[in-house]
């Protein structure tokens, strides 16, 4: 049976729909909302944001991070910065350029009113930061300095030095801290969420493992929020941070809530390339250094002079050439595949010659090396202590890597899953990004949706919706809590010889080789054959040592490699019947002559939302047709 | 790389702890010190024995996650850098490296080379924070801050709370920290409303949970990873005096409706 997706976008022009939408949705009395309990797992912009802010509005929060203080989720290691509309330099922006740069940028497949909305809020988010103590960039006038980055060209984004997610997070967070020490959120730090309680199929609870003691808990609430970011990671290696997984998100879509376009990951042009077998992540070096910095390959094959002996008629500044005029600001997705075509030419620089040159030589030439310094210093020296190569003298080698993954849990205009009572914020969910993120966008993202949507939409659902009080105890509840000691026992009693790091190795590369930055119907095929191969593996091989009643750092990754092994078998099943080119997801056999990536609109413009089916059975494809109202789609042109 | 590694091994909080030796004999320069500790680990596992714990997550050296006392100092020889972001080339062949969580009251330990830090999200609750609710900020723009103001506020919030200045201070004294968070809010203009009651919750929050005084050894600047400087200590001082001096309590239902 096909689930018909309701959207539940508000009618009316684009630019009035989410005001019409806030005052046409029911209120929660302020007496009242101090009755209603809801959980939020994942502390980082997304999940800090909703919890501080639907506290202060008097509901009761329990919130949940796996690490050890919500402060250290991923959303710190952004480094770029955040967009909005503020047309600060008097360049030409405005909430309808931001929308339409969003929306093309997604290589239309985002929802035009989800983009409009997040446009829309963009501007309160930089007002909200900087009251609460965001120390942005400034000129010397006093006033907030902006930058350009990829794939727009007009300057909106705001960034504090090369750390602007840690900055937006230490506004996020002791906003959190504060509601905590109010007493009105209660924090469980080193806490992961398995499982989702649902009791007359609306979300009421979820399960947790208390990392450190390893009790296996319920809580319960009226509405569970997840904000557990992307799934970067099933890729083994990416620039996210270690402990993030699909695990949340991927139970939850067990439950019932469905997965939309998972094969729409994002691949990120500037990374440090792979130094070799034991490497355990790869490092991001930030878009903003596009701004200044020249990317080439030497114009011969196979030239392996070092940078410096390569004179500049024999470079080839391949971004300039091609897209003259975005030049090395074309968005992520292109600046990608170009420089993986580079390399496939054999003119790829440095070690196994997968990396391209970015060159700062003549920035710091017309600017100085002071300038440079003060923008990107502290890229600088990230770069240095990994490389041992100094970049102000000789250019950065940089090679593409996963960095962001647009797919996530289907969600509708209010951010509520297919499952009543599951709201889904930040990297994972699926809507506002399409195909393609843009740089600088996903920390406005994750705080639009948390400051400012879900303090709406929560109090429309918890009017409308009749909801009995569930005991952490009650059978729905025991219940789940047996599945997850069980799988937990499960996992401790295979006893056998591989670690859960080999197979999320052996895992990482059968993405990465089949489903990374080019992808064909033969290489998906293959994948989705030998995936549930290394899972069964997995199951009667893995190792994990000690016992559940203690941190056992063997057993949370082998939890979420265990899911990993299911959700990458969906990923490539998504890329495989996705016969076309969009944004990140590039299909070989869908290509413009000159490279660039097809579309099929006819065919392909809708949301592809998979409904889990049960154990060893084909996931079920549901469709959300997406019209396009204002941004008529075109072949997305840089050029 | 041929090297010996001593690490110190602890079950669980109220277990005894030992240094325990290990030998790793095939590290590459090229390698970070948590992907060494990878290779052994996955070793250890091959061999059936327990992994050794250690918190990590982003490996960029911006979450704080990491931490671990090198051969004495925290986040190891290198200066301004974390854990994580340290090379074995900074090591050499035949090197023996010792291995200690952070060893403080503070901070207990939890296993192995992992603690509970837990200390400094209370510190942050009692003060750490502006006092503004969602939706009610003014236009970004409507109030200037000078360059060099806003920069120093960013030299100070730049703190990722690791707690290696509380590992490397003889008192382990969590200043360092404090004074960041307090500086860092209270350069600018957005929050001095409330710096007067924030240093004195903060600082009481801090004894309160039982870190050190500071004695000017300067240990906890040499150790920080973000080079935070003792600078920031002493406009904590300065801001705790005055506020202590002229701060005035609320007055009784004051402003209230």
């Amino acid at each position: 049976m096909t689930i018909e997706l309701k959207s539940n976008i508000p009618s009316g022009p684009m630019e009035g729909k989410w005001e019409k939408h806030r005052f046409e949705m029911k209120l929660v009395n302020p007496a009242n909302k101090r009755k209603y309990t809801i959980l939020v797992v994942g502390t980082g912009l997304a999940g800090a944001s909703a919890a501080a802010s639907l506290a202060e509005l008097g509901y009761k929060v329990k919130a949940f991070c796996f690490q050890d203080s919500p402060r250290r989720a991923h959303s710190i290691a952004a480094q770029g910065g955040i967009n909005a509309a503020k047309n600060y330099c008097n360049d030409g922006d405005s909430v309808h350029r931001l929308f339409y740069d969003t929306v093309k940028g997604g290589d239309y497949r985002a929802r035009e009113a989800n983009v409009h909305r997040l446009a829309e809020i963009s501007v309160s988010i930089i007002d909200q930061c900087v009251a609460q103590g965001v120390p942005f960039a400034r000129e010397y006038g006093g006033l907030l300095a902006n930058r350009s980055f990829g794939g727009t060209q007009v300057s909106r984004t705001f960034y504090a030095r090369g750390q602007t997610g840690q900055q937006l997070l230490l506004g996020a967070y002791p906003a959190l801290q504060r509601q905590i020490g109010l007493g009105a959120v209660q924090m469980f730090p080193r806490t992961e969420m398995l499982d989702v309680i649902l009791v007359n199929g609306a979300a009421r609870g979820i399960v947790v493992r208390n990392l450190v003691t390893g009790r296996i808990e319920s809580h319960t609430g009226d509405a569970v929020c997840l904000a557990t970011g992307g799934y970067g990671n099933l890729f083994y290696l990416s620039t996210n941070a270690k402990g993030c997984n699909v695990t949340a998100i991927w139970r939850a879509h067990r439950r019932g809530a469905l997965m939309a376009n998972p094969c729409f990951t994002q691949i990120h042009p500037t990374c440090i390339p792979v130094s070799g077998e034991y490497q355990s992540k790869l490092t991001l070096m930030s878009e903003s250094l596009r701004n200044d910095g020249r990317i080439w390959v030497p114009k011969e094959k196979g030239d392996k002079r070092p940078a410096a002996q390569i004179p500049e008629d024999q470079r080839d500044y391949y971004l300039e050439r091609r897209y003259p005029s975005f030049g090395n600001l074309v968005p992520r997705d292109v600046a990608s595949r170009a420089a993986k075509a580079a390399c496939d030419e054999g003119r790829g620089v440095g070690p196994g010659g997968l990396g391209v040159y970015l060159d700062f030589g003549d920035a710091i030439r017309r600017l100085g090396e002071k300038t440079i310094a003060d923008k990107y210093g502290n890229l600088f020296e990230m770069y240095e202590r990994i490389t041992d190569e100094n970049p102000y003298r000789t250019p950065m080698r940089i090679y593409p890597a996963i960095h962001y993954t647009m797919g996530g849990l289907w969600v509708d205009y209010n951010l509520m899953s297919t499952i009543p009572g599951l709201f889904v914020l930040g990297e994972a969910n699926f809507s506002d990004h399409g195909a393609n993120r843009l740089g600088a966008s996903a920390l406005m993202q994750g705080l639009a949706d948390g400051y400012f949507i879900i303090p709406y939409t929560i109090g429309h659902y918890l009017a409308n919706a009749k909801l009995e009080k569930v005991e952490p105890d009650a059978p729905a509840c025991k219940a789940v809590i047996e599945e997850v000691a069980g799988r937990t026992a499960r996992l401790l009693g295979v006893k056998g010889r591989r670690s859960p790091d080999s197979f999320h190795k052996e895992l990482g590369k059968v993405m990465w080789d089949n489903c990374g930055m080019g992808r064909n119907a033969a290489g998906l095929q293959k994948a989705i054959q030998r995936i549930p191969e290394i899972r069964e593996e997995f199951w009667k091989n893995i190792s994990v040592l000690g016992t559940g009643e203690q941190l056992n750092q063997q057993l949370e990754k082998a939890g979420r490699v265990a899911d990993f092994l299911e959700f990458g078998e969906l990923t490539c099943r998504d890329a495989l019947h996705r016969e076309e080119s969009c944004g990140g997801h590039f299909r070989e056999e869908h290509q413009t002559p000159d490279g660039e990536a097809k579309r099929d609109d006819e065919k392909f413009a809708y949301v592809a939302a998979w409904e889990w089916k049960g154990e060893g059975q084909k996931p079920e494809l549901n469709k959300e047709p997406l019209t396009f109202e204002i941004v008529h789609p075109t072949q997305r042109s840089y050029k | 790389m041929k090297l010996i590694l001593h690490i110190w091994r602890q079950r669980g909080p109220n277990d005894a702890g030992k240094m325990v030796s290990y030998d790793v004999p095939d590290a590459s320069p090229e390698m970070s010190f948590l992907e060494m500790l990878d290779v052994l680990n996955e070793r250890l596992i091959e061999k059936g024995e327990e992994p050794v714990a250690f918190d990590h997550d982003c490996r960029e050296g911006i979450c704080g996650m990491c931490g671990i006392v090198i051969n004495g100092i925290p986040h190891g020889p290198r200066p301004a850098t974390t854990t994580c972001q340290l090379h074995m080339r900074t090591f050499n062949d035949g090197d023996q490296i010792f291995l200690e969580p952070w060893r403080a009251k503070a901070f207990p330990v939890v296993r192995d080379l992992v603690v509970d830090r837990s200390a400094f999200d209370r510190v942050i609750s009692a003060g750490g924070f502006v006092s503004v609710n969602t939706g009610s900020a003014p236009e970004a723009n409507s109030v200037p801050v000078a360059k060099k103001d806003a920069d120093l506020a960013m030299d100070a919030a730049q703190c990722i709370g690791c707690g290696a200045c509380v590992a490397a201070c003889p008192n382990a004294s969590a200043m360092l920290f404090t004074s960041a968070k307090v500086s860092h809010l209270g350069i600018l203009p957005q929050g001095r409303p409330e710096a007067a009651t924030r240093v004195q919750k903060m600082v009481s929050q801090m004894d309160a949970e039982g870190f050190g005084n500071c004695t000017n050894t300067r240990e906890c600047e040499a150790a920080c990873p973000k080079s935070i400087g003792v600078e920031f200590i002493a406009r904590m001082n300065r801001e705790y005096l005055c506020a202590a001096l002229t701060d005035r309590p609320e007055a009784e239902g004051g402003g209230g409706v």
